[in-house]
């Protein structure tokens, strides 16, 4: 049961190889001196129980330099709780993910949830888009106008009007990269990602083009941070039509 | 049968919650259900007949073999594509000789081999108990074996080597709970299925029960339960044994890999009495001493390279949880000196454990696991190697060097 499509495989260093060491190394013993310390304690706070996301994610949750491991911090807890879940329970594929989760119950994801949630590091710099001054346009036009011929509401009528989110469960689209903003948005047109029914973002994802995955990518990684970050309180506004993970 | 996860409602969670004190003043049948349920915990029936976010018990589950893929059958009592029309007679007799009511057989990834041991009374709990859930219309989905093993008859040949049918027996010599512990361990508990080489099929012999094995399709090894050079548990004090089985975590060592699944699913819901008689009879299992040393077959120059490279990577990466001189934070973060789990012959489980990092399970004794990263997407395969071969000859330790190309193998192994 591997991902499909899962590009991400290609980041593991598979085929490298140090031709010094051989299957037939074995080894001489160091010397074994008695030892008589006691042993330390792990501090007792989250932080430390997830330093196993730090490499991907930073410590918390702030993002790294791979352009495709996302971004936690800040996030809707409530979103942050659904894409535990649905990764431990293979919704959502990423198999180095979906295995740390296997056997970790849902009260737990709902506490790393939450401390993700309430970190408040600083957004990355934007990203200049490196696409044409009309695709840019197509672009700004989905995230805030939709397409009223083709069905598609603006982006930004789910995600908010500044793209911070809403609480509980729909996340802001800002500080994430482009090729994870497309990756995410592929996987539902594919359907490796998929969020509880009715899945309004695979309605979305499916009436986008190639292009129009490109356009908004590019834009959205390319928007500065608003002055406030936050997600904005549940009910703020009616979504365009329902979504499974939002509770109206 | 690692992606063995298994996702369940709350309501399903509290209908399966094991209790300690099942059969006091409850209705006779109340009463027996809920032993059954408690015993379908022991047996961890749910590990594999519920697909994860799929309907308590409906089956569909897929077990990959080297053979092709076996699906879980619906054990719901929907009379048509469950086991509404069962008797309990059927039922004992599927589980204490592996055939079907109509005298066909059953595949071994059914672990019958070690439920022949249940008695009648507790698997009259068991069937009464599954016919207290919800009834699930859900077809069975058919196997997906490659010929010659889609013909059942083979299994003849397999039940023929390694099926031996019996209730269990107590040992008059031993105490109750020596017995009790062994009636779970290799009955229910179905230990055997993982902690024995595992023959065509997934068979196990009973002369080499518990003797470890690699399993198949999932590259781990699940270490001897009766040597003390693997995973013999003669050196260990009874509180370790427990914490270990209940927990997930101890001052010896954590649960990971395959392991993690039936401490989650499984162990964790077993009543006290019951996981210090498991601890009992598998401290006399194990047999013989501690590691001896391994033997060293390169030279001095090519092996001090790759403990140089080796110590560094691991002050840099692994010391500030493990500690400097592999003592661990424990029981968090496991001691590695002197830790078994690391110097077993094979070497399979600390590379992966490299690789993959992982989280013991999460139990209602350890509900907030300390996790360990990954390090495939960051270490190279030398870098694998030279660190594994570090943990496993420092500070004392015993085992052998692993080689890069043992490290990059095991990159591919499936992660569900
Ligand atoms: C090996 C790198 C790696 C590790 C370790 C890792 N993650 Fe991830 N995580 C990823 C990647 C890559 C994705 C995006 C996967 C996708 O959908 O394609 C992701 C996605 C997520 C998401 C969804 C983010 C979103 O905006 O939708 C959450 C939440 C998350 N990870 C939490 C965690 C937690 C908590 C841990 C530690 C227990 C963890 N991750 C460990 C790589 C990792
Ligand atoms: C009808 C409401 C709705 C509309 C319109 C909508 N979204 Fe979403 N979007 C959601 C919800 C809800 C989620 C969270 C889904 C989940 O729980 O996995 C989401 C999640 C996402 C994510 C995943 C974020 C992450 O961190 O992994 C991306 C990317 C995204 N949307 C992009 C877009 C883009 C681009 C558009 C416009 C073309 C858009 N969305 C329009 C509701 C909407
Ligand atoms: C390691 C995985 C595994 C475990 C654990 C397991 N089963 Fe099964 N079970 C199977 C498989 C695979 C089959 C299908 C066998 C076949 O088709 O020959 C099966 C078949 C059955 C059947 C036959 C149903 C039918 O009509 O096909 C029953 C009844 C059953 N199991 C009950 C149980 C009970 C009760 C438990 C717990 C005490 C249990 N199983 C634990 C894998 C498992
Ligand atoms: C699904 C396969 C599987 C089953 C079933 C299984 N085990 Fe294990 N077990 C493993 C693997 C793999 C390991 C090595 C990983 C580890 O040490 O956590 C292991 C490790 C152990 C250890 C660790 C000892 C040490 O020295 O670290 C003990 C004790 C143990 N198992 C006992 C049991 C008992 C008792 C049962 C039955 C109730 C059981 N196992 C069932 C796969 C399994
Ligand atoms: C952030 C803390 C952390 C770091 C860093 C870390 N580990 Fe671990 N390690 C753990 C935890 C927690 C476990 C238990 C994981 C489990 O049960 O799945 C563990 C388990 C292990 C085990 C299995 C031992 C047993 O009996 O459970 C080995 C082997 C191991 N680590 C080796 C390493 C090596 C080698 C490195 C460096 C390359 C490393 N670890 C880095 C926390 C850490």
């Amino acid at each position: 049961m591997r991902a499909k499509g899962d590009s991400v495989q290609t980041a593991e260093p598979r085929h490298k190889r140090w031709h010094l060491l051989g299957p037939a190394l074995s080894v001489l013993l160091i010397g074994s001196a008695a030892i008589a310390q006691t042993p330390e304690q792990a501090p007792d706070t989250i932080q430390e129980r997830l330093l196993a996301c730090a490499p991907c994610h930073g410590v918390i949750g702030e993002g790294t330099s791979n352009a495709y491991f996302p971004r936690l911090a800040g996030k809707p807890a409530g979103y942050l709780t659904n894409q535990l879940v649905a990764f431990r329970n293979g919704r959502r594929r990423y198999p180095p993910m979906n295995y740390l989760l296997e056997y970790l119950p849902e009260e737990y994801l709902a506490v790393m949830a939450n401390y993700f949630a309430a970190q408040k590091p600083p957004l990355p710099a934007p990203v200049a888009p490196d696409t044409s001054p009309q695709m840019v346009k197509l672009g700004e036009q989905l995230i805030e106008k939709g397409d009223f011929n083709r069905g598609l509401p603006a982006c930004m009528s789910c995600h908010g009007p500044n793209l911070t989110g809403m609480e509980p469960a729909i996340p802001g689209l800002l500080g994430l990269r482009a090729s994870y903003i497309s990756a995410q948005l592929g996987a539902w047109r594919y359907g490796t990602r998929t969020a509880k029914a009715p899945d309004c973002m695979q309605i979305v994802a499916g009436h986008l083009t190639e292009d129009d995955v490109k356009a908004v990518a590019a834009v959205l990684a390319s928007r500065p941070a608003p002055a406030k970050l936050d997600p904005v309180p549940k009910g703020s506004y009616g979504l365009p039509f329902p979504c499974g993970s939002q509770p109206q | 049968m690692r992606r063995i996860a298994i996702l369940l409602g709350s309501c399903a969670m509290s209908l399966l919650a094991a209790t300690g004190a099942y059969a006091q003043n409850k209705p006779a049948d109340e009463a027996l259900v809920e032993k059954g349920a408690y015993l379908a915990r022991a047996g961890d029936c749910i590990a594999c007949h519920t697909r994860p976010e799929g309907e308590l018990f409906a089956g569909g589950r897929p077990m990959p073999t080297p053979f092709g893929t076996l699906y879980t059958s619906n054990i719901t009592p929907d009379n048509e594509t469950g086991i509404g029309k069962w008797s309990s007679d059927q039922f004992y007799a599927m589980m204490h000789t592996g055939r079907f009511p109509d005298g066909g057989l059953l595949y071994p990834a059914m672990p019958f081999g070690s439920y022949t041991k249940v008695t009648r009374q507790d698997s009259d709990a068991i069937f009464a108990f599954l016919r207290s859930i919800p009834a699930v219309k859900q077809p069975n989905r058919p196997h997906d074996l490659r010929f010659p093993y889609n013909n059942r008859s083979l299994i003849l040949g397999w039940r023929t080597l390694y099926f031996s049918e019996g209730e269990y027996k107590p040992d008059p010599k031993q105490s109750d709970e020596w017995n009790r512990g062994a009636y779970l361990v290799e009955g229910l508990g179905h230990c055997a299925m993982c902690h024995t080489a595992i023959n065509a099929l997934g068979g196990s012999s009973e002369s080499e029960a518990f003797q470890g094995g690699l399993i198949p399709m999932q590259n781990w090894y699940a270490p001897s339960l009766t040597s003390n050079k693997e995973a013999g548990l003669g050196e260990w004090s009874l509180q370790e044994i427990t914490d270990y089985l209940k927990t997930g975590i101890s001052p010896r060592g954590a649960v990971y890999g395959p392991m993690a699944e039936v401490v989650y699913n499984s162990l964790q819901y077993m009543t006290d009495a019951d996981i210090r008689a498991m601890a009992v009879y598998l401290k006399s299992l194990g047999q013989g001493s501690p590691p001896g040393a391994a033997r060293a077959t390169v030279t001095s120059s090519e092996s001090s390279l790759l403990l140089t490279l080796g110590k560094t990577i691991y002050d840099r990466e692994c010391a500030s949880c493990h500690g400097a001189q592999g003592l661990g934070k424990p029981p968090h973060y496991p001691p590695l000196a002197g830790n078994q789990s690391i110097q077993m012959s094979s070497a399979v489980n600390p590379i992966r454990m490299v690789l993959n990092g992982g989280f013991p399970p999460g139990t209602s004794g350890n509900p907030q696991p300390y996790g360990m990263p990954p390090f495939a997407q960051s270490l190279s395969d030398d870098e694998v190697a030279a660190v594994v071969t570090y943990i496993r000859t420092a500070w004392g330790n015993r085992g052998a060097a692993v080689s890069a190309r043992e490290a990059n193998a095991l990159r591919a192994s499936p992660l569900d």
